[in-house]
């Protein structure tokens, strides 16, 4: 690993300014994808500014049932917050759906959002990568692309971003509030990740000295009911092919209310709007669920490695929505 | 920082990983080094009783904290169950299996679940962060159980 300061600060003031006045400055949270990175080379910061010693470690009730969460609150403590359970279920079973229960205990809030894509030619210096060498060529789309995107790819990226956690939030319209010296900004989950059209490498709407300090989740009271399924290649513990976030209300078989999201398929976490536009008001049935998958997938651009993903994302969607309508019978 | 309830007084370089301090300053050797990249799990040690994969861990940012590893942890009636059920080969991931296992069931018991109630799928699901490549899945899941009963 390339030698790197190492700076510790005690609260977000001091560490927005310690980032503001370097900018080869990185800020470092749980550390389980940053460490990894510098240690194939790949992030080469020449200081690194640890956050585990700010108070952003804490989760909030807000006004109308909305939660506050700290950037620094670890994935474990955040499923396994009651509150989250009972309010946004899809949020504590996408988290505990990734990664390794050591790696939750120590990864954190806002480095999962900042979590940088598995794409097998971005970790291997030798291959040709836009995102970590921007003009370099990319290697993944005409090569081995089963893990990449069908959803939101351009002709110089089909990385797929990797976070579970994020999909949920996609879904539930969370809001990142971030902080830097000029103050205080808040990005839509919507807005924060972004496509790679011609600059992979520019992934977030993050500035490089803004940190994020929280993520609110408002009220969402459909998301009482809420899945999150994950299809991957072995029962625990691997990145998602296709992952499915839903919540669903349906009243005397007509879908009153649908949030719906997907992983493992695009360039970014992935709110299926147009899905969710046709299932409302609509019936509550198979034939519906696979038809809004479908036109989800309109804009989709498959490749001999990934054309499986359409048909997953069809049948999963459809089995996601099946399990929460069926729950709805039953009471 | 306090490793397996001593005090240590270090001065590292910043990227210095704690299963490196752990193994080379500190001679522990328990902590094994299997991927280096948090895939394997074979670093297991428990940060103020919490398991975390100690090879992406950066030791300066456990600074202060109480460190336990397989050495500290000895004798442990995970060991036995190990040696009873069969549950290792030839080793390599044993420490951080138990490490692990001792962690996992202090999240269980936080719950306010009853350890009993563990059955082998949940077991397989909240250990699937430890890979043994002889495949002795079978007697470490025995081995859990065997604890918990």
């Amino acid at each position: 690993m390339k030698p790197f300061a190492y700076l510790k600060p005690a609260d977000v003031d001091e560490a927005v300014l310690a980032v503001a006045a370097d900018p080869g400055a990185r800020f470092l949270g749980g550390g389980t994808n940053l460490v990894d990175l510098m240690r194939e080379g790949i992030e080469r910061p020449a200081t690194v500014v640890d956050l585990t010693a700010l108070p952003l470690d804490e989760v909030h009730d807000l006004p109308g049932g909305g939660l506050r969460v700290g950037a620094l609150v670890r994935n474990s403590a955040l499923a396994a917050d009651r509150r989250v359970a009972a309010r946004y279920p899809m949020l504590a079973q996408a988290i505990l759906a990734g990664a390794s229960a050591q790696l939750r205990n120590m990864a954190t809030v806002g480095g999962n959002l900042l979590q940088r894509t598995r794409c097998p030619y971005f970790y291997d210096r030798e291959s040709a990568c836009n995102k970590r060498e921007p003009g370099a060529g990319c290697d993944a789309i005409g090569g081995f692309n089963r893990s990449h995107a069908v959803l939101g790819g351009s002709g110089s990226c089909i990385a797929t971003h990797p976070s579970d956690m994020c999909v949920a939030l996609a879904a539930l319209d969370a809001v990142v509030e971030v902080r830097s010296v000029r103050g205080v900004r808040r990005i839509p989950i919507a807005e924060f990740h972004l496509p790679p059209g011609d600059t992979p490498h520019v992934e977030t709407a993050l500035a490089a000295d803004e940190l994020i300090t929280a993520v609110e989740l408002p009220p969402v009271p459909v998301a009482v009911r809420s899945r999150y399924r994950k299809v991957r290649d072995r029962a625990s513990y691997a990145f998602a092919l296709v992952s499915v976030a839903a919540a669903l209300e349906v009243r005397d078989g007509v879908v009153t209310d649908v949030r719906l999201a997907l992983g493992g398929v695009a360039t970014t976490p992935w709110r299926a709007r147009e899905a969710e536009r046709l299932l409302l008001g609509g019936p509550a049935n198979e034939e519906a669920y696979r038809r809004a998958a479908e036109a989800e997938l309109a804009p989709a651009a498959v490749r001999p490695g990934n054309a499986f993903k359409t048909g997953l994302v069809r049948a999963t969607v459809a089995a996601t929505l099946r399990d929460l309508d069926l729950g709805e019978e039953i009471g | 920082m306090r490793v397996n309830g001593a005090e240590e007084k270090l001065d590292v370089e910043p990227w210095v990983s704690l299963a490196d301090l752990l193994r080379d300053r500190l001679g522990l050797t328990g902590v094994k080094k299997g991927c280096d990249q948090g895939a394997c799990g074979a670093c297991t040690v428990l940060a103020d009783g919490t398991r975390i994969n100690s090879c992406l861990a950066l030791a300066v940012q456990y600074d202060g904290k109480e460190i336990t590893t397989i050495e500290g942890v000895a004798p442990h009636p995970l060991q036995e169950a190990f040696v009873r059920h069969d549950g290792l080969q030839c080793g390599y991931c044993t420490p951080g299996q138990i490490c692990s296992a001792i962690g996992m069931l202090a999240e269980h018991a936080a719950s306010g679940a009853d350890p009993a109630a563990l059955d082998e799928a949940e077991i397989r699901e909240r250990m699937s962060g430890n890979l043994c490549r002889c495949g002795a899945y079978n007697g470490i899941v025995d081995a859990i159980k065997d604890v918990t009963r």
